[in-house]
């Protein structure tokens, strides 16, 4: 396997994160140049910078070529092919939004570090989507989280704050030394960092199980970590409550979309089926024990998140819960991808995590403002919101039905294309326990409904106003939401699906 | 891409969309316009449902019967997600047909009995345009993912609807009560639609939900293959239990009929009426076609036990209904009682038996609506449902007392009206026995098992006849009471044209069959020759 080293392609690769570092610098400037004043607009120099991207990916940010060896560039470090292009769209636009819901917390809002900061983990993030080395990796993994560490702490005044910072970090730190010890292993099994080499080698290595269970448990911790997989969740409640808002919508958005498109990009290079592996022989066969992994896990993460988040009362730890939960249904699909070769899986897993996306940007947006008119997070506080601003409670509504799963919302079609994928790979069992937990959640989303339009409040003649970035984030989540769930069905369906069958594309 | 593309289905579901989008878009202080873009949609939405109605080419379903096929008219069908094999399409056969008439007018009757409701009636009027549409949806859908998608999308603005403007007693437990059953049933469907799915799929190579495909692939005999590899239980025997019965839930067949007459109670009067009359077909419907039309080899073998529980529900559901005192709760669980003869009048598996159960999906229709009508004007004067301190109200609100009458016999099966019409055939098909011969020969043999059925099921008839005429007694006959209801006024004219637009299709479809059961034979004739007629 060569490298391309073609130097226009190489650029075009990471063009997403030239573009957003040139951002990052220009946001830091404009905050020396401008007015404290004007500087309540970096907002929207950060967030429709990052929407800007977004799209500039959307159209020029599909691959080379259609061979493995155009798209492995710069060295192996990156391969660009339609996977990376779609997590890379979804975590900027996830960056995108976070920005524009700064510009409601008022300490915030007029940081230009803050916005510099939240650039450069979109970056990471953005860097992971199409990761191919396990440096690449392993560097990009740590860009997002050490900026993510510094973003949940930024208010240091608020103890809540610091705390889930501090928090953050030690169990981050850890867990990214115990993954990096994983990724160390395959590296000292095989020779070699790139993860297609690392697959091959390890196939043919003769290793036997035990020391790639070793390796492959020590990686899913740290990736476990990054998507709030139980039993690797104790973090995300306390963090999600804590950091303020709209880190914690980047945190439950961006950072768990780009952790699971390197996952499926990763188990599937570093231990492919043998199917994938086309001439070799005598190839030894991985996948089984992450499939395996993986059903365990996802049946542990949607059970535990579902039935823990029935009894919240703090809309920010329901919405940790919850996110918890979606993380458990999205591992449906990746257990589905190994023995489900037209790709199903992988794109139910690039649809969902897109629409999720969305969903919870518009979720942590209503939050955000919600609790910046009333000072309280508590579901109970909720009552009368549709009386007191009937727009903003039927956003809420779309969010909450979109991660229950209920049509028009676009989770409707995500669960059903996850249900479907599980179905096809054989794992009838796993999609029954998803369907259960789909019943469970639904209820604790419609009791937030409920408390909503039902339950009255003394304070329902006062309106929520909503600010002019609100309307714009919301605006773009709620359409998308509500959109990718009816007409851009087919789009998106048919752009993750070519995406889902790059993956698949090993040699 | 278009292939085929008529329109009028597409219309009559999107003009409730658009009056919703329309609603919600106005003003907050603006109720009035909000009820008049209501009635227009839903009025509009009638009219093109009529259309639908009287254009229904019967012949044509007849000659496709023929041959086995079930026929569409007005298809509308354009690719939707080509590479998961689904296309957004509609049609409707003989079943469907008299369906969508009766949502279109249980919709547009509702939208004028709740023209008096003043608490946020913009988004009342949105969530209900929201609901019909869901169920119009269903009706028509030929691809199950769409069929599916309706059916999850019905569900959400029933919750809002009972919550927010339902019995403030119960509301809460019974909108969550409902949800949850309905959606546990559609869920366990669904399953068993994608293991459909994917064995029609494996076995043509083609995967589509669309169900012209998937009848196909069932004519062609791919799920009475084993399901697990090369031995064991069909898929059609395996999966018919999952797909009738969980779409069964929302047909109230017992044990899962519970959610039902609590949900009827909560829900406001226009919503009982779109929930009793036209949500529990919608159940019915889906596992006739989803389950019979597409396994006819499980429903052979699951239908003659699933029948016991149909029995179950026409007599027990008579039996509690009796026993309550609450006027709402009677209507709930008489509505218990008369679906079951609906899940019945499928189980007999012969034309007769079918076409009398697609009749009184019609007929228990409007009915029901008309009854939950009549139960809401009476409390909205009286504010109560107790029925012992009810009485009299025949002088004060005679076109409410006329109208449950009529009702009332509708429901106890009088000749010459459109009761008799659809439960007649159930029991003389239940007589008849399946079109096949049933495997254990038990069913049939001398001891006559579904005769022994339909004997028992009569009760049913006659303990309706009890408390209809019960609550006839105690509502409107009797002393009024004049000091414990003061100012007891009469009902609106939007009140009367939507009691005299039900009366009228329960007698004509009485008097005058001709309308309707041609129509709904054609379409279950595809379906008794599958089962082997």
């Amino acid at each position: 396997m060569n490298f391309s080293t073609d130097v226009q392609a190489s650029i075009m690769a990471i063009l997403p994160e030239i573009l957003m570092t040139v951002l990052a610098i220009a946001v830091l400037a404009l905050d020396l140049v401008w007015s404290r004043a004007r500087r309540r607009d970096l907002g929207y120099v950060a967030g429709f910078g990052l929407l800007a991207v977004a799209l500039i990916v959307l159209l020029v940010g599909g691959p080379p070529g259609d061979e493995t060896s155009d798209q492995l560039l710069l060295g192996g470090m990156i391969r660009h092919d339609t996977m990376a292009q779609i997590f890379r769209v979804m975590v900027i636009v996830a960056g995108g939004l976070s920005c524009l819901l700064t510009m409601g917390v008022s300490r915030l809002n007029v940081r230009g570090d803050f916005y510099a900061v939240l650039i450069v983990s979109v970056i990471g993030g953005s860097l992971l989507s199409a990761a191919a080395d396990l440096i690449m990796v392993f560097l990009a993994l740590e860009t997002l989280s050490i900026t993510l560490y510094l973003l949940a702490g930024y208010l240091r005044e608020d103890v809540r704050s610091s705390e889930a910072g501090l928090k953050y970090f030690l169990f981050g730190a850890f867990t990214s030394a115990i993954a990096l010890y994983g990724l160390s292993l395959l590296y000292g099994f095989t020779g070699e960092t790139n993860i297609y080499r690392v697959g091959r080698a390890l196939a043919t290595g003769g290793l036997g199980d035990a020391p790639v269970v070793l390796a492959l448990g020590l990686i899913t911790v740290g990736f476990g970590f990054k998507v709030s997989a139980v039993p690797f969740h104790f973090w995300t409640p306390d963090v999600y409550e804590g950091a303020p808002t709209p880190v914690t919508s980047l945190l439950s958005t961006a950072s768990k979309a780009a952790s699971f498109g390197v996952l499926l990009r990763f188990l599937l290079a570093a231990f492919p089926p043998p199917e994938l592996l086309g001439s070799l022989e005598n190839v030894q066969d991985y996948s089984q024990l992450w499939v395996q992994l993986a059903v365990v896990l996802s049946v542990v993460t949607m059970t535990l998140g579902n039935v823990l988040a029935l009894v919240q009362t703090n809309i920010k730890r329901l919405l940790a819960y919850s996110s918890i939960a979606q993380a458990g249904y999205t591992l449906i699909g990746v257990a589905a991808i190994a023995t489900d070769r037209s790709g199903d899986g992988a794109a139910a897993i690039a649809f969902y995590m897109f629409m999720y996306v969305l969903t919870n940007s518009l979720a942590f947006g209503v939050v955000i403002l919600f609790a910046n008119a009333t000072g309280s997070e508590r579901i109970a506080d909720l009552a009368g919101l549709s009386r007191r601003n009937p727009g903003l409670a039927l956003a809420m509504t779309l969010a909450l039905l979109s991660l229950g799963g209920i049509p028009p919302a676009a989770g409707f079609v995500g669960k059903f294309l996850l249900f479907r994928a599980a179905i096809d790979a054989g794992l009838v069992a796993l999609a029954l326990v998803g369907v259960v937990n789909v019943i469970i959640g639904l209820y604790y989303y419609l009791v937030i409904v409920k408390v909503m339009y039902m339950e009255r409040s003394p304070d329902e003649d006062q309106p929520i106003p909503v600010s002019t970035p609100y309307t714009w984030a919301l605006g773009i989540a709620a359409a998308g939401v509500l959109l990718l769930g009816t007409i851009l069905v087919t789009p998106l369906v048919e752009w993750a699906t070519e995406a889902a069958q790059s993956l698949y594309v090993l040699l | 891409m278009v292939i085929t593309f008529s329109g009028a289905l597409t219309g009559i579901l999107l003009t409730p969309v658009i009056g919703a989008i329309i609603i919600l878009l106005l003003n907050k202080e603006s109720r009035e316009q909000a009820r008049i873009i209501a009635a227009m949609s839903t009025g509009i939405a009638l009219l093109l449902a009529l259309g639908v109605f009287f254009g229904y080419d019967v012949d044509a379903a007849n000659a496709a019967a023929a041959n086995g096929e079930t026929y569409f008219a007005f298809e509308d069908h354009v690719q939707w997600i080509e590479s998961v094999g689904i296309s957004y399409h509609l049609g409707v056969d003989g079943i469907s047909a008299p369906m969508v008439l009766l949502t279109a007018l249980a919709g547009f009757t509702g939208v004028l009995i709740s023209w008096k409701i003043e608490d946020r009636t913009r988004e009342f009027m949105a969530f209900f345009l929201l609901l019909v549409a869901g169920v119009f949806g269903v009706f028509m859908a030929v691809d199950l993912f769409v069929l599916f998608f309706f059916y999850e999308l019905s569900i959400f603005p029933m919750y809002f609807l009972i919550v927010i403007w339902g019995w403030v007693k119960t509301r809460e437990y019974a909108a969550m009560k409902l949800t949850l059953y309905i959606l546990i049933g559609s869920v366990v469907a669904l399953i068993g639609l994608l293991a459909l799915y994917f064995k029609a799929g494996e076995a043509t190579g083609v995967y589509s939900f669309d169900f012209v495909h998937l009848n196909e692939a069932a004519r062609a005999g791919v799920f009475d293959l084993p399901f697990f590899g090369d031995s064991g239980v069909t898929t059609a025997r395996l999966w018919f239990p999952a797909i009738f019965i969980g779409f069964g839930v929302l047909a109230g067949i017992w044990p899962f009929h519970n959610w039902s007459p609590d949900g009827h109670v909560a829900a406001p009067t226009a919503v009982s009426m779109i929930h009793a009359g036209v949500l529990m077909k919608l159940g019915a419907f889906a596992a006739l076609r989803v389950g019979v039309q597409l396994l006819p080899d499980g429903a052979r073998m699951h239908l003659p036990w699933i029948i016991f529980l149909t029995l179950i529900n026409v007599v027990y559901g008579a039996l509690i209904a009796f026993r309550q005192r609450d006027f709402k709760y009677v209507i709930g669980f008489s509505s218990v009682s008369h679906m079951g003869l609906v899940s019945m009048g499928f189980a007999t598996m012969n034309l007769t038996g079918m076409t009398g159960a697609g009749l009184q999906m019609f007929s228990h229709g409007v009915m029901t609506a008309l009854f939950f009508a009549c139960v809401g004007m009476v409390y909205d004067r009286a504010h109560t449902r107790d029925i012992p301190s009810l009485g009299g109200f025949a002088r004060k609100l005679p076109w409410v007392a006329v109208a449950f009458i009529i009702g009332g016999f509708v429901s106890m099966g009088m000749p010459g009206l459109s009761g008799f019409v659809a439960e007649f055939p159930i029991f003389v098909g239940l007589w008849d026995g399946p079109v096949f011969e049933p495997d254990p020969d038990w069913l049939t043999g001398s001891f006559n098992y579904y005769a022994a059925i339909a004997i028992v099921a009569v009760l049913g008839i006659i303990i309706t006849a009890a408390y209809v005429l019960r609550i006839v007694g105690q509502v409107f006959f009797g002393e009024f009471n004049e000091e414990r209801f003061p100012g007891v006024t009469a009902i609106s004219l939007y009140d009367k044209i939507a009691l005299v637009m039900l009366v009228f299709w329960l007698v004509l479809v009485g008097i005058y069959p001709r309308v309707m059961a041609p129509m709904i034979e054609s379409g279950v004739r595809p379906i008794v020759s599958m089962l082997g007629g």
